[in-house]
């Protein structure tokens, strides 16, 4: 799935990275808790997330994660937008739940994929 | 490479929003060696994990990663609280962190059992009141 696609179905707004729009992900992940994402390697993921802090963007980064959604309309600080383009992470907020905003994704053929080994 | 590589870092334990810039680095600096993007995950994300231990819960440390030709060695030395029961800890789920430190995003007791999971080897060294050193090998 695209991340325009993406942005289209959350009715997101991209905060940075829009040239990477076009850019796929293959697999997706929700969590307010970073160890348990960082529990699971996947290809080219997105991150869902509430939480709203420097450490998102460095979990994300670490993950070789390519897009972070933040739900319920949190807005990212300067600080990590600026660590986000400097990952090349594209960022997006949208009005949904956490809840919702995976179960449309998920709808829409993102499916998790989540495995714990390396 | 026939000589080995050694970048160090000190964690500084007081602020968390920098927590975890020495591994955003060593991420950054293994790509320039052209290490294997699997690899450089592994090391990044063990690292990661450790350094953010050190400063949820042992007031910051010290952070060595060597690169050697067959292998990467990560070292985290802290002089925190130390770890009472070093096997409980590495369970799945098991955690003292503070729900200040929950809200941050912290504290599912995942972080050790990851450590393991992305690394070859692991050793945890540590005496209550005087610290910890957790020593971790990825083979290239
Ligand atoms: N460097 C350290 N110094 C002292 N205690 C530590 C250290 N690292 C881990 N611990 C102890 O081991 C427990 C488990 O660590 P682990 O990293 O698995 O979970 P966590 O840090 O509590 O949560 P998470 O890593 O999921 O955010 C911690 O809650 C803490 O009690
Ligand atoms: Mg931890």
């Amino acid at each position: 799935m695209k991340i325009s696609e993406i942005k289209k179905l959350l009715n997101a707004k991209v905060i940075c990275g829009e040239e990477l729009a076009e850019n796929d992900v293959y697999s997706a992940c929700g969590s307010d808790m970073m160890s348990d994402v960082l529990a699971y390697v996947k290809d080219q993921a997105v991150l869902l997330t509430g939480l709203v802090n420097s450490q998102v963007i460095r979990t994300a980064e670490m993950m070789d994660m390519v897009c972070i959604v933040f739900v319920r309309s949190k807005q990212p600080t300067e600080e990590m937008i600026e660590l986000a383009k400097d990952s090349g992470i594209v960022i997006l907020t949208t009005d949904l739940r956490l809840y919702e905003a995976c179960g449309q994704l998920y709808v829409n053929g993102l499916v998790g994929n989540g495995r714990t080994e390396v | 490479m026939s000589e080995s590589l050694i970048f160090h870092f000190d964690v500084d334990g007081e602020d968390f929003t920098s927590a975890g810039q020495a591994s955003v680095q060593v991420k950054k600096n293994l790509r320039r060696l052209g290490i294997s993007p699997e690899i450089i995950r592994q090391v990044s994300i063990a690292m990661y994990e450790g350094e953010i231990n050190m400063v949820i819960h042992a007031h910051g440390g010290s952070a060595d990663v060597v690169v050697n030709e067959d292998k990467i060695e990560i070292i985290l030395a802290d002089k925190g609280p130390g770890i009472a029961d070093i096997e409980l800890a590495m369970q799945e789920g098991y955690s003292t962190a503070p729900d200040s430190v929950r809200s941050l995003g912290f504290g599912a007791g995942m972080g050790l059992p990851n450590m393991k999971r992305y690394t070859d080897e692991m050793t945890i060294e540590s005496k209550v009141g005087e610290g910890t050193t957790i020593k971790m090998v990825v083979k290239l």
